[in-house]
């Protein structure tokens, strides 16, 4: 399976502009299904972005959010070939993370 | 009696009226079916109504009918929400059946950029073959259960084919068969046609009103339609086929949708298809 998240990052200048795509089902726990059953909540509860070791993103996260999640931000600071590691949490505890280089 | 006269005289000019009118048609063409000439009628009714908007960015629906929308639909396509779709079918594309055979062995060129040549007309069966049939016969053939026409596999069995045919020319043929011209008419038919409880027929949005707002949505141009499917909607968050937009544009006008894949759909999909020829395949597409 490859993995659940798409990120690029870019740096210009003083900053590093990042986006980065993830999929997931992002279920509210609000829904039902063509049953009429509810579909247990499942979404992403934090999103971390760590550069240097340090975070530069951290979303907290809940239902609200829609499916397949797109985020979009910039940092200061941040050079072409670095590296930006990308992690997230659900509820459920599962996790994926993934690092890309910085263009 | 003046009154009488009046409407005699009346539905006497409506009738010399109508008798001209009819002396300046073309001769034949209400009863002769030709599509060539129907291709470059629609194509040129798109073009004088949206004289600004380049011939193959039709394809790209309502984001050619307005700028906003089409700088925030670019950006989209930076990252776009297909991506993880077509990842899937290009995984499923080349996957063996138990059979030992897969998707590549069931179509010309191994499935690689053809499907500007769907739907097309099958002259041995006599009827409209679309992209999505063809996959589901391949996997009967192969001894797997058929997909839903609608979403999820099939889409993305679909987004990867339309992905490595993009920016080809669609190219739709219409065989010398008195059934493909059949197959052709029945499918303009049944774009023009009303049905459902709001009275619309598929070119009451699509010809006549393309570029107007239906609630918060723009509304895309019949011309290319059909090049950008499959299509991930945000309103479905998730991708959808041909099948799907047919049968949802069914139920939102409040008629009652038929089963995906009925004659009726295959007809229009070959219609719609072939008047917009010569338009690039720009699928997948992304969509509010």
């Amino acid at each position: 399976m490859a993995s659940s998240i798409r990120v690029r990052a870019t740096a210009s200048g003083e900053t590093t502009e990042v986006q980065a795509l993830i999929q997931h089902p992002m279920d509210s726990g609000f829904i039902k299904d063509a049953k009429g059953e509810i579909i247990p909540a499942h979404f992403i509860q934090q999103l971390t972005f760590e550069y240097d070791g340090k975070n530069v993103f951290t979303a907290d996260w809940g239902g609200g959010v829609s499916k397949d999640p797109y985020v979009k931000f910039a940092f200061k600071g941040g050079k072409k070939g670095d590296e930006l590691k990308v992690s997230w949490v659900d509820n459920k505890g599962a996790t994926d993370t993934t690092t890309a280089k910085i263009q | 009696m003046k009154l009488r006269s009046a409407i005699y005289l009346a539905s006497a000019a409506l009738a010399f009226a109508a008798l001209t009118l009819a002396s300046t048609l073309p001769s034949g063409a209400s009863d002769k079916v030709d599509p060539v000439a129907d291709a470059k009628a629609f194509q040129k009714f798109f073009t004088d109504k949206f004289p600004k908007v380049k011939f193959e960015d039709f394809v790209n629906g309502p984001y050619s009918m307005n700028e906003d929308l089409y700088r925030q639909w670019q950006e989209k396509e930076q990252f776009p929400p297909y991506e993880f779709s077509l990842e899937m079918g290009k995984e499923m594309f080349s996957k063996p059946f138990k059979s030992g055979k897969s998707y590549e062995d069931c179509f010309p060129n191994k499935g690689i950029g053809i499907r500007q040549n769907y739907p097309y007309f099958d002259e041995k069966e006599g009827k409209v073959i679309t992209l999505e049939l063809a996959l589901n016969r391949c996997r009967e053939a192969n001894g797997e259960p058929p997909f839903s026409y609608v979403k999820d596999e099939m889409a993305a069995l679909t987004a990867y084919m339309a992905f490595t045919s993009r920016g080809k020319p669609m190219d739709i043929k219409i065989p010398n068969d008195p059934r493909a011209l059949a197959a052709y008419e029945n499918g303009k038919e049944y774009f023009y046609t009303r049905r459902g409880q709001l009275n619309f027929s598929c070119a009451t949005c699509h010809v006549q009103s393309p570029g107007e707002r239906i609630r918060a949505e723009i509304l895309a141009p019949a011309l290319g339609i059909v090049n950008a499917m499959p299509i991930y909607r945000s309103e479905w968050s998730g991708m959808g086929t041909t099948s799907r937009r047919f049968t949802t544009c069914n139920s939102q006008i409040r008629g009652v949708p038929m089963n995906p894949q009925d004659d009726e759909y295959r007809n229009v999909e070959y219609y719609l298809s072939y008047v917009s020829n010569g338009l690039p395949i720009s699928g997948p597409g992304a969509r509010p």
